[in-house]
């Protein structure tokens, strides 16, 4: 490649990034008012509605959307097509921190925030969610250790620890040079079983709700479930890496990479396209279409997850123009992204209807505001390493006159 | 140790059942046990006292209710069981007069129905919820970590959350008096208190033929159905009534056990760990191909140069 990645040292505080402060203080603060009063009292979460926007959002979605991160490495390093190579990075760094924030996320969702070790130790190989945890805690160990080659590369022969921690600076380098080493050698397992452990869990999490199928509205409600998570997960890799690479160059002022960004979303057209067959023959072979225009608010839903998420995007993404444009294949995939977003929250609160009690939720101000205080913490910290290690290799824009 | 069912991460689930002999099996990984205790109840003979709730709410130590166990106004309002209380009585009037032309009330006492084969149990991630061979669906709140899996798994909406309690929550549900009945000649606390028998404790076949001779001997006053029988794969607390059940609350659910589909794909997919085995296989030889094929395309153009 004609570019390396680089840490790009530019100033930090901007007003964006001062709004990202802000709705971390919301969030902090309610995660305290979380802490101090419990889930009851940040939050609409019921006996009947145990699940809201906390699953759907941050765990779901989260690990939904950090599918970059296993697409890019399989495109790259798996099949060899090295041209890819530039959103490898950017997109492992976002898969790294999204299963932070899954974790993160769970850590605020489950009652017993303290006993999150427990399934270590504690196994049920009936649990769907014993699966996928298992799976997230493995493949988040998989990231770290993918990820630390870049940080060998910035830091490696210049460690420079400050003021009292220098006498660490000796051992500090020997062990880089140890990694470095190392994991040169052997990176190889990681990289596959990071596609392994995503391709399992990606697909139980779509098996978690399976577990109630007098609770989850037919449209969704499908044995190929698993496959469908499966299909969109992998189908939403590459748009999301287009979507957050292009926000991150036009945020640093960057080129726009559409020399990679374009080839990768023609791939996409195959992968959509498959995810789309299955929905839709899975609405056919099923019958369930019969309920698409029964004017609910759960097929409305459901519609807008298909029209907007997946068969219009699908459709932008077939013309070359399109995927030409910077601002059209942007908008393309923010709507596949969107897609998948609603899809999630369609399965795990949408689709979701206790039939006994019958209740209704909303999430609380709470819940929204822990949602987007994380969003903006992933957001704040992605800013910060990309601005101090060597992830994006996108050049500076040059200024035309 | 009933570990004969197929368990996926079969592999790793052999090394961790030396560790796991001295607990019991992990939930759902048992068959349902054979002849469980259970309770019948006769909705014809319950007369909605709510002594029941007391008795409930004296043996678990529960907090006192916020309107007490004697205002029968309570019953004006449908209730569901929750973190204060395992058991609540709802008062249906589903359409019978009596001689006077008064609508005759119908009371349902609701609580855990402890199945055969629990949807709780099954998704559990720690298995904190397990079925016991006395018919118990018990909770220990020692594995817990507060995912609330399970009551997003149970088709009655039975596990309650302690909600408001922020550091050491845990999921509530009748017990089944689980200490109680363990005892020679230990009754739930409800089924001890009911004054009419409404409540009959014993084992679930026993129960079973006590209800079916009812229905025989009496069919003007039993529709004929048990609910409980098959419900769910079937469950240790069972219902017989004069009026449908549809019309009492109860929904219809189908008689599978509701977590079958999901530990069908589960094990069909891992046992053994097969398919992820077989997935790095094949990236492994994709991997290989595609690093080989590279070096020599690089060697090729070394050549030439």
């Amino acid at each position: 490649m004609t570019h390396h990645p680089y840490p790009l040292k530019t100033r930090f505080w901007t007003p964006g990034v001062v709004v990202l402060a802000v709705l971390m203080a919301a969030g902090a603060l309610t995660i305290l008012a979380r802490f101090i009063g419990g889930i009851g009292y940040v939050s609409n979460l019921s006996t009947a509605r145990p699940w809201g926007l906390w699953i759907g959002v941050d765990v779901a979605s989260g690990v939904a959307l950090a599918a970059g991160g296993f697409t890019t490495a399989f495109l790259a390093h798996i099949v060899g097509r090295h041209y890819y190579e530039p959103v490898v990075r950017p997109a492992l760094l976002t898969a790294m921190l999204g299963y932070t924030f899954v974790v993160l996320g769970l850590l605020i969702d489950i009652g017993r925030s303290w006993a999150i070790w427990k399934p270590m130790i504690f196994w049920n190989f009936d649990s769907v969610l014993f699966e996928v945890a298992m799976c997230v805690m493995f493949y988040l160990n998989v990231l770290y250790i993918e990820f630390v080659p870049v940080v060998v590369e910035q830091f490696k022969g210049r460690v420079n620890l400050p003021g009292p921690l220098a006498g660490l600076n000796g051992p500090a380098e020997s062990l880089l040079g140890l990694a470095d080493r190392v994991l040169g050698k052997i990176m190889w397992v990681f990289v596959i079983a990071g596609v392994v452990l995503s391709c399992m869990h990606q697909s139980s999490l779509g098996s978690l709700m399976l577990v109630a199928p007098t609770k989850v509205h037919p449209l969704w409600y499908t044995p190929i479930l698993p496959l469908l998570f499966l299909t969109s997960a992998i189908a939403v890799g590459y748009p999301m890496v287009v979507f957050e690479t292009t926000i991150a160059t036009s945020s640093f002022k960057l080129d726009g990479e559409m020399r990679v960004l374009g080839p990768l979303t023609r791939i996409t057209i195959w992968l959509l396209g498959l995810y789309m067959a299955l929905k839709i023959g899975d609405m056919v072979v099923r019958g369930t279409w019969v309920y698409l225009l029964d004017g609910t608010a759960q097929t409305n839903a459901f519609l807008a997850e298909m029209i907007l998420g997946v068969i219009a995007p699908w459709l932008m993404l077939l013309s070359d123009k399109v995927r030409h444009n910077r601002r059209a294949l942007f908008a393309a995939c923010a709507m596949i992204v969107g897609g998948v977003l609603l899809n999630r929250i369609n399965v795990f609160v949408v689709a979701y209807k206790p039939p006994v009690s019958e209740a209704n939720y909303f999430p609380a101000v709470g819940e929204i505001l822990i949602t987007v205080g994380l969003i903006a913490t992933l957001m704040f910290i992605y800013r910060f390493l990309v601005t101090h290690l060597p992830v994006l290799s996108a050049p500076a824009r040059e200024v035309s006159s | 140790m009933k570990l004969t069912r197929r368990g996926f991460f079969k592999i790793a689930g052999a090394t961790g059942a030396a560790a796991a002999t001295n607990r019991s099996a992990p939930a759902g990984a048992s068959a349902p046990p054979d002849d469980p205790y259970g309770c019948l109840v006769d909705l014809t003979r319950c007369i909605g006292c709510r002594k029941c709730e007391e008795a409930c709410n004296r043996v678990n130590g529960l907090p006192p209710p916020e309107e007490p166990f004697e205002d029968p106004t309570v019953l004006n309002r449908l209730r569901r069981p929750d973190e204060k209380a395992f058991t609540v009585v709802n008062r249906y009037f589903p359409g019978q007069l009596d001689a006077s032309n008064q609508l005759v009330p119908t009371f349902v006492k609701i609580q855990c129905m402890h199945c055969q084969e629990p949807a709780c149990a099954s998704a559990c991630i720690v298995g904190a919820l397990t079925k016991k061979e006395n018919g118990t669906v018990h909770y220990d709140v020692t594995k817990c970590i507060g995912c609330r899996y399970c009551m997003v798994a149970c088709p009655f909406e039975i596990p309650a959350y302690e909600y408001h309690d922020p550091i050491t929550p845990r999921v509530m549900k009748c017990t089944f008096c689980f200490e109680r009945i363990s005892k020679e000649g230990g009754l739930p606390g409800c089924a001890e208190i009911c004054p009419t028998e409404a409540i009959t404790f014993g084992r679930r076949q026993t129960l079973l033929k006590v209800a079916k001779d009812r229905i025989r001997d009496n069919p003007a006053r039993y529709i004929d159905r048990i609910y409980g029988e098959k419900e769910v794969g079937g469950t240790s607390w069972m219902y017989i009534s004069a009026v449908p059940f549809e019309k009492l609350g109860f929904i219809d659910v189908p008689n599978e056990p509701t977590p079958k589909l999901a530990e069908t794909i589960q094990h069909t997919l891992f046992s053994y760990l097969w398919s992820p085995i077989v997935l790095y296989g094949l990236l492994g030889g994709i991997m290989w191909t595609s690093h080989k094929n590279r070096a020599e395309d690089e060697d090729e153009e070394g050549d030439r140069r």
